[in-house]
């Protein structure tokens, strides 16, 4: 089906049609990142702007990546450094750099809903990145993405989403992308770190690792994200290692042929062992491939067809 | 807006006897198959490249490489269009350089599709030589270009369509004038 939305805010507002049309655009991406030259003139002439409040290195740099990739010339915005250290708002900075008019802005911002504010004021696309606690619909499509490529499908797939829920915009982003395209989810983690009522999306809770691993198809491994970690939600870095850490031991639980998968950063020893994270089943190195990928496809169907408003 | 056959422009037999004719001109032109290559344009250049590759392997015994380029990213038009067109891919699994590529598409009308694919084969390599092979030129060119091989010539006018059917895609080989009901 053909795309018509002018922005990308959430995998929540997406059809399962759009987002399959997200997918195989991203899977005809692929071939160019192969390629020696690895350059096509689609949106030549055509401006993106990094709009990035939280660091960022992948994310940004994929960006950056599948917009030069496509000929655009993408320029980036960095919060500090830049005048919001200086107090200006989120708005306003949008507006000026509207006035530049730019076709894409891509945001980050630790606010939940920031994405779509940007995307009500200004006229060009944007396209959410990251808005807090929020969504991260890039990631879900690109770990969606991976998961068709090695499993040849996804409906009817088991996930198990371990570690801190309540804090993961790629969890939420994954949580509404894989269940409209029929997959089941289980999430699990210390009850501290489970939002309360998260069934509510569909998902099955768990409470133990091995439980939950046990028998599923993919194993997404979340970043304990040691920043946004306010007030005592876990006892200690090593009680979590111990108990929710994936190592060689509990993933004697797991089928023999899951995925492992993690967005990045990992935190080797903490989330993950690094004989796991680098392990057969691991499959983190394709999803950073994928990123670019996913990318392109959602800057072309964003700007690269509709006549500019 | 639906269209009406307006009439039929070559049957099955007819549209086999083309292909046949323009493979023993590319094998006789290139002096046999070394270094030939078939890259179709999708959707349907690719099964008539296909197609060339085997009525080649039938009259030479060697089969040339066929690869599938999808032009969507090189066209001239993405900004006019009302939604965006759907990425196919591209599959060329040999290197171009150095090879005789013959550049298959259903239909040559105004040119542009030919000037992306040109432009997209450059980026993938250096082709010795690139020749055109169509199954029907219906002329109003816009652009200087002109095809190697045809397999018919038919004088059209633009506000008609030419439906290329074939097996693979619809069940049923022949070539159709559409005109617009109204």
């Amino acid at each position: 089906m053909g795309w018509t939305r002018k922005d990308l805010l959430t995998m929540q507002e997406l059809e399962p049609a759009e987002i399959g049309s997200i997918l195989d655009t991203a899977a005809s991406m692929k071939e160019i990142a192969a390629r020696e030259i690895k350059k096509v003139p689609t949106l030549r002439g055509r401006t993106v702007v990094n709009l990035f409040y939280e660091p960022s290195t992948r994310t940004r740099t994929s960006f950056e990546i599948a917009g030069k990739w496509l000929s655009a010339d993408v320029v980036n915005w960095s919060a500090p450094g830049s005048s919001a250290a200086k107090g200006e708002s989120l708005l306003d900075t949008a507006r000026n750099i509207a006035a530049m008019s730019p076709d894409v802005v891509v945001v980050r911002h630790g606010a939940a809903g920031a994405a779509a504010l940007l995307a009500k004021a200004l006229r060009c696309a944007v396209v959410n990145a990251g808005d807090g606690a929020h969504e991260h619909p890039t990631q879900a499509l690109l770990d969606l993405l991976t998961i068709r490529e090695k499993k040849g499908h996804l409906e009817g797939l088991s996930v198990a989403i371990v570690g801190d829920i309540a804090r993961s915009r790629v969890a939420r982003s994954n949580i509404h992308g894989m269940r409209k395209l029929g997959m089941t989810v289980t999430v699990a983690g210390p009850p501290t770190l489970i939002p309360p009522f998260v069934q509510e999306l569909g998902v099955k809770v768990s409470h133990r690792l091995e439980e939950a691993i046990a028998n599923v198809d993919v194993i997404m491994m979340l970043r304990l994200q040691q920043e946004r970690m306010m007030g005592a939600l876990i006892p200690s870095l090593r009680e979590y290692a111990r108990y929710w850490g994936l190592t060689p031991t509990s993933l004697g639980a797991a089928r023999q042929d899951v995925l492992i998968m993690h967005p990045g950063p990992v935190n080797r020893g903490i989330e993950i062992a690094p004989e796991v994270a680098d392990g057969p089943y691991s499959v983190i190195l394709d999803q950073v491939a994928n990123g670019v990928a996913v990318r392109m496809a959602v800057l072309f169907l964003l700007a690269g067809g509709k006549a500019q408003p | 807006m639906t269209a009406r056959e307006k009439a039929q422009v070559l049957d099955e037999a007819a549209l086999d006897r083309a292909l046949i004719r323009i493979a023993h001109e590319i094998v006789e032109k290139n002096g046999g198959t070394a270094d030939l290559a078939f890259v179709g344009l999708r959707t349907r250049g690719v099964t008539l490249a296909h197609r060339l590759a085997e009525r080649v392997a039938a009259i030479e015994g060697v089969k040339p490489p066929v690869g599938a380029l999808d032009i969507t990213l090189y066209r001239d038009d993405l900004g006019l269009k009302a939604e965006q067109p759907v990425v196919r891919g591209t599959e060329i699994p040999f290197d171009l350089t150095g090879k005789t590529v013959i550049l298959v598409d259903d239909v040559l009308f105004t040119g542009r599709t030919i000037r992306a694919a040109l432009d997209a084969i450059m980026d993938l390599g250096r082709p010795k030589a690139i020749r055109l092979a169509i199954l029907v030129d219906r002329g109003h060119r816009e652009l200087p270009i002109r095809p190697d091989y045809v397999g018919k010539n038919l004088p059209t006018a633009r506000r008609e369509t030419v439906a290329v059917r074939l097996k693979e895609h619809d069940g049923e080989d022949r070539v159709i004038i559409e005109e617009p009901e109204d």
